[in-house]
């Protein structure tokens, strides 16, 4: 920066001043109530409006055992985690296919601003309109799927969809899939155009052919976005919870519960179990954090020289 | 000739893009198609066949039937807007005047403040509910909206894309002549420093609406009173038993709650797709 050394140390008290907001904001709304539920999760606080509950003296991890000790929380954790991938392999897979095309020079593919709206338009609309929207599409007996495979002879009797736990598992991963692969695309795209146009340059004189381009520059030069797409779509992921309670309140035989929606449960409906659901929150704070750092390490460039 | 078929492409193989682009396109626009046309079919039209490429004319029966229970979706709609202006203009404006701190200023704490914001901007609000909630209802905050605005106030993400914006766009030459000029700090900021943030502070206000309005699980958790519920909850109460058998009650309900977010996506789908390009940070 081209500013003096002088002029800057007069000022410095505006930059304290002008992220006070921020920083006091943000201890009393953001910090204070994640020490707090860390500190739950080793307490008896439980029941409505108890204000009388105290920090375990002995066997002080309680709670954390019980967790993990609970069946329905194991269950919600593979859920989440096996709807998650069902969801990402083909998200990631149909945003890669469509960036290729999309930046082809060869193609030159026409409406592209028109498709790029309409595929990333799912993306804004409340997930909770849209899990009651797909639950009713797939009613059963009459709704329209059902409407459409009878009557297109495709099956002969209307399918109970919602009441098998695959189907309403891979119907979730069918709706997550479809309301982010437009976003990851339009990531992905604004990788690719950001790479240097000389690369593919040199690439075509020597010869490359698309398939080559592809996986040798292209691929290589997007692995920081590759990585931020991976890294937030794991977080919004392992975060599901409007599209499970919506879609079948994590039913049918909680095959479709996932992580939040347990928390959820255990805190505010039925016995209030703060204690537990706080501790539960903190087991998957830490399962994020830790496949975060894992996943920004595997991925990270290992050729890249240290500056 | 092959030089020519290179640079063109493969007619067939172009013909199969077009082909999976316009099945794609079909996709994502033919159940939200069911749902407008359904709103206005009865219940026994659609029992009889769910899925029609023609609207009828029970638009009024459906309206009736849905508001004469609990969906109101005025209260709704009115409720959100609330939320949801609230926490974009805080969290636009305090997001500015925070990544206005870190690039205009040198003082010693800035890049361990800005490591801070780094680290803490993936972290999910969901994890940390229980904590929050708890602390609402202890001041007393619970089933008011001032607990679900108020944080918007600190909104590291969106600090993060203001300071990229403004390292990369903003003249520092501005804020040293309006020193000579005499104008304070605080004033710069506001009539000279926000002007040019225009167009960043809109994209992130697009996303920031969309992102309140969106929101279920904290005002689920919050609140508790009818009359505060926000459009995704008035919305959740169309899964209940009290609407059980209206489908074409459900299908207008569905629609009132995503006909904001339609108006402003065709309206403003050129911004929000360049903003998505930009590498917007998701809440």
């Amino acid at each position: 920066m081209s500013k003096k050394k002088g002029s800057s140390i007069s000022y410095a008290r505006y930059g304290y001043l002008f992220s006070l907001p921020f920083v006091i904001v943000y201890a009393i709304f953001h910090l204070y109530p994640t020490i707090y539920t860390a500190v739950l999760g080793f307490t008896d606080c439980k029941g409505l409006g108890n204000n009388n509950w105290h920090i375990f003296t002995e066997d002080i991890w309680r709670n954390f055992r019980t967790i993990l000790n609970n069946n329905t929380f194991k269950t919600s954790l593979s859920n989440t985690v096996v709807i998650w991938i069902m969801n990402f392999i083909p998200q990631i897979v149909l945003a890669l296919l469509l960036t290729a095309w999309f930046t082809s020079k060869r193609n030159q593919i026409k409406g592209q601003g028109f498709f790029k709206v309409v595929f990333y338009m799912p993306n804004i609309i409340t997930a909770a309109s849209v899990a009651i929207l797909f639950n009713t599409l797939f009613g059963y007996p009459k709704g329209p799927v059902n409407d459409l495979l009878v009557s297109w002879g495709l099956r002969s009797e209307p399918y109970y969809f919602t009441n098998n736990g695959t189907a309403a598992r891979w119907i979730i991963a069918f709706i997550q899939f479809w309301m982010w692969y437009g976003y990851t695309m339009i990531i992905l795209i604004s990788g690719v155009l950001g790479i240097n146009p000389e690369i593919f340059e040199a690439a075509e004189i020597d010869g490359a052919n698309d398939r080559q381009v592809f996986w040798q520059i292209t691929i290589p030069n997007i692995r920081t976005i590759l990585t931020y797409t991976l890294i937030t779509s794991m977080i919004g992921g392992l975060n599901m919870y409007d599209m499970s309670r919506m879609f079948n309140n994590g039913g049918p035989n909680n095959s479709t519960l996932t992580a939040n929606v347990f928390i959820y449960n255990q805190a505010f409906s039925g016995s209030y179990m703060y204690n537990r659901a706080a501790a539960a929150s903190m087991i998957m704070f830490v399962i994020i954090a830790v496949l975060s750092i894992v996943v920004f390490y595997l991925m990270r460039d290992r050729h890249e020289r240290r500056a | 000739m092959n030089s020519l078929e290179r640079r063109s492409g493969n007619p067939v193989y172009k013909a199969v893009i077009y082909i999976v682009l316009i099945f794609l396109a079909i996709l994502s626009l033919f159940p939200f198609y069911v749902m407008v046309v359904n709103s206005t079919r009865s219940t026994q039209q659609i029992q009889d066949h769910a899925v029609s490429l023609f609207p009828s004319n029970n638009l009024m029966n459906n309206w009736n039937v849905l508001t004469g229970k609990t969906f109101n979706p005025g209260r709704g709609f009115i409720n959100s807007v609330i939320i949801a202006v609230g926490c974009t203009a805080l969290t636009i404006y305090f997001s500015t005047l925070t990544a206005w701190a870190i690039v205009a200023y040198e003082w010693k704490l800035k890049k361990p403040f800005f490591g801070f914001i780094l680290a803490v901007m993936m972290i999910p609000g969901t994890i940390t509910a229980i904590g929050f909630y708890q602390f609402m209802w202890k001041i007393g905050l619970t089933n008011n909206y001032l607990a679900l605005i108020i944080p918007a106030v600190a909104a590291p993400g969106t600090v993060f894309f203001m300071r990229q914006y403004m390292l990369s766009s903003f003249p520092m030459e501005l804020l040293d002549s309006a020193r000579i000029d005499g104008s304070g700090e605080f004033k710069t900021f506001n009539e000279i420093a926000l002007p040019i943030m225009k167009p960043a502070m809109a994209t992130q206000a697009i996303f920031g609406f969309v992102g309140t309005w969106n929101q279920l699980f904290m005002p689920s958790i919050l609140l508790t009173r009818n009359d505060l519920y926000t459009m995704p909850m008035m919305v959740s109460q169309l899964k209940g038993d009290i609407y059980k058998v209206e489908y074409g009650a459900v299908y207008l309900g569905l629609t009132l709650s995503v006909l904001p977010l339609f108006v402003i996506y065709f309206s403003l789908s050129r911004y929000i797709i360049a903003g998505v390009a930009l590498g917007s940070v998701k809440g």
